[in-house]
């Protein structure tokens, strides 16, 4: 039993070395590879990262749900478990259906009743938008409306931390900005919200900060702007006949140049910025085509270790 | 106060399967009707019970209770059970709902199968009735442990076979279907306590329960089953 003091809500979220791995046919897979991270209340944090980075394993291990082989994570000062006990934390896991033969709104009412201090039921079916299938069954749903329901759920217990595992996975584009705009208003409340996913574009639009994650270890962890500018680098390539690599490099915008015979590339931090001003110095420049690096790209370039052939890690 | 809403809801969608009562309640009454109603009145050699009497008793199904299992299993498949896992509804309360839902079940299964007997011509006192029904209630007691044994050990391909298996081979092992009343199977079935959840019959017969034999079975067997569901439960927090 834990008692309730005023003020309990303190120290944020903290991972210490936190690390997991994982038995396989194939031996030991490292999901988590000693990760440090504070997260102070109220912020809305992404947790960013390609499949296998070690998110979900992360996301368990904040929840009790996975027991660390190195290192802690605490939850407001407390043990993730006694947080979850103490109704703390809601979360939307990355798999997950719902239970069948109760209506929608019987099952966020169920879900409601089990918390201490859970959002009145009405209101969430109004702010996620169930209310006019809240007397659906559950097994009758649409995906995007399942995924609404579990949102519901995930909010309804009025968590100070809430933690969504890829949650617009099953959504619709329409699904998605809905969402999102959804949980800003709960964030908005003063809660902590961290969530995983593998769109930069999710992130950057919705999280204060950016934690990425490649191999079970963060890369990088800071304002999304900051982020944005680290993986969010473009390819330039171009026809561009007797031209000084060196003069390309001194490009606004450009990060390295490489030229092979007639053909040049160039690594971008702002493409946008290095068309211009290329066009206008090289107007004879042609083929031109600009490639977003992929997220994937971008971790292998921040961790220096183009290890890609572990093996995807899902489920211990 | 939470866990009792969580066990409410539980009940409430029990009683919504249209499975539940096709299979719970349904099959053993089927069975009932088809083997009792043309010999109601034939005593069943070696037992001196009649066909009603003995097949009422024998047919309150441990099966029905074991079937919690299934539900279990479910919901570990959709990743229900993790969901609850991060809610602050403690594994007591848990552990409560499903035995309570399962109770319910095999009771109701129960109730039907007693009018069924009546019907038949089984008279008993009213004492005899209730002493019987206090035998079955705590016979069912290691079965609502091996559900959520069960449920939390296999997955939802797995469960299905395994329940039936199970529910049939001590169905046959402690005279279910047919009378054992010497040879090895008679004393091997003493082992199990489904023998001595269907022994409960004899109540009706003399009045006479369990012997202590039959009591440090049931309770060893439902220590161990509990054990084992709790372990069972607790390391299962896995993504299935």
């Amino acid at each position: 039993m834990i008692v309730d003091v005023p003020g309990r809500i303190d120290g944020g979220i903290r991972l210490q070395d936190l690390a997991k791995t994982f038995s396989s046919p194939r031996g030991p897979v490292p999901a988590v590879r000693g990760i440090d991270a504070f997260i102070p209340r109220g912020e809305t944090v992404a947790l960013l990262g390609p499949n296998g980075a070690g998110k979900s394993t992360t996301i368990d291990m904040m929840l009790g749900l996975s027991k660390p082989d190195r290192g802690s994570a605490s939850v407001f000062g407390r043990r993730p478990r006694e947080a979850v006990e103490a109704g703390m934390v809601g979360a939307m896991l990355q798999t997950g259906e719902l239970i069948r033969d109760l209506s929608v709104r019987e099952l966020v009412s169920m879900m409601a009743a089990l918390y201490p201090d859970p959002l009145d039921v009405e209101e969430t079916l109004d702010l996620t938008g169930l209310a006019d299938i809240s007397g659906q069954r559950t097994h009758k749903l649409s995906g995007g409306q399942t995924q609404r329901v579990r949102f519901a759920v995930a909010i309804v217990c009025n968590p100070d931390l809430l933690i969504l595992d890829e949650p617009t996975v099953a959504m619709d584009v329409e699904g998605r900005r809905e969402f999102w705009s959804i949980m800003r208003e709960f964030a908005s409340r003063g809660k902590t919200v961290l969530f995983a996913t593998h769109y930069l574009e999710e992130a950057d639009a919705h999280a204060d900060r950016v934690i990425l994650m490649a191999h079970g270890r963060i890369v990088a962890d800071g304002p999304t702007t900051e982020i944005k500018a680290r993986v969010g680098r473009r390819t330039l390539r171009a026809t561009l006949p007797g031209i000084d690599p060196e003069m390309l490099a001194a490009l606004p915008g450009v990060v390295s140049a490489e030229r092979h015979g007639d053909a040049v590339v160039l690594s971008c931090s702002d493409s946008d910025q290095t068309i211009r001003v290329l066009l206008e110095r090289h107007p004879h420049a042609k083929d031109i085509e600009v490639v977003g690096a992929g997220l994937e790209a971008a971790f292998l370039e921040l961790t220096g270790e183009p290890d890609v052939e572990e093996p995807e890690v899902l489920a211990p | 106060m939470s866990g009792l809403v969580y066990a409410r809801y539980e009940l409430l969608r029990t009683f919504r399967n249209r499975r539940f009562w096709f299979f719970s309640l349904g099959f053993p009454l089927i069975f009932f009707w088809l083997i009792a109603s043309p010999q109601r009145n034939r005593v069943l050699q070696g037992t001196g019970l009649t066909y009603a009497a003995y097949y009422m008793v024998s047919l309150a199904s441990f099966g029905t209770m074991i079937s919690t299992g299934a539900r279990i299993a479910g919901e570990r498949q959709v990743g229900w059970t993790r969901q609850l896992r991060i809610s602050p509804l403690s594994a007591r309360a848990y552990f409560r709902a499903k035995v309570l839902t399962g109770y319910t079940m095999a009771l109701l299964s129960l109730l039907l199968l007693y009018v069924s007997g009546a019907v038949l011509g089984v008279q008993l006192p009213a004492g005899r009735w209730l002493a019987m029904t206090g035998l079955i209630v705590v016979g069912l007691l290691p079965f609502a442990a091996l559900g959520v044994l069960v449920g939390h050990l296999v997955n939802t391909d797995a469960v299905g076979p395994l329940i039936g298996g199970l529910v049939s081979i001590l169905a046959f092992l402690s005279g279910t279907w047919f009378a054992i009343t010497s040879g090895f199977l008679h004393a091997f079935g003493q082992f199990l306590p489904s023998w001595w959840l269907v022994q409960a019959r004899n109540v009706a017969l003399d009045g006479h329960g369990w012997s202590a034999r039959g009591w440090v079975t049931v309770a060893a067997w439902t220590a161990i089953l509990a054990a084992a569901a709790v372990w069972a439960y607790r390391r299962d927090t896995g993504r299935v």
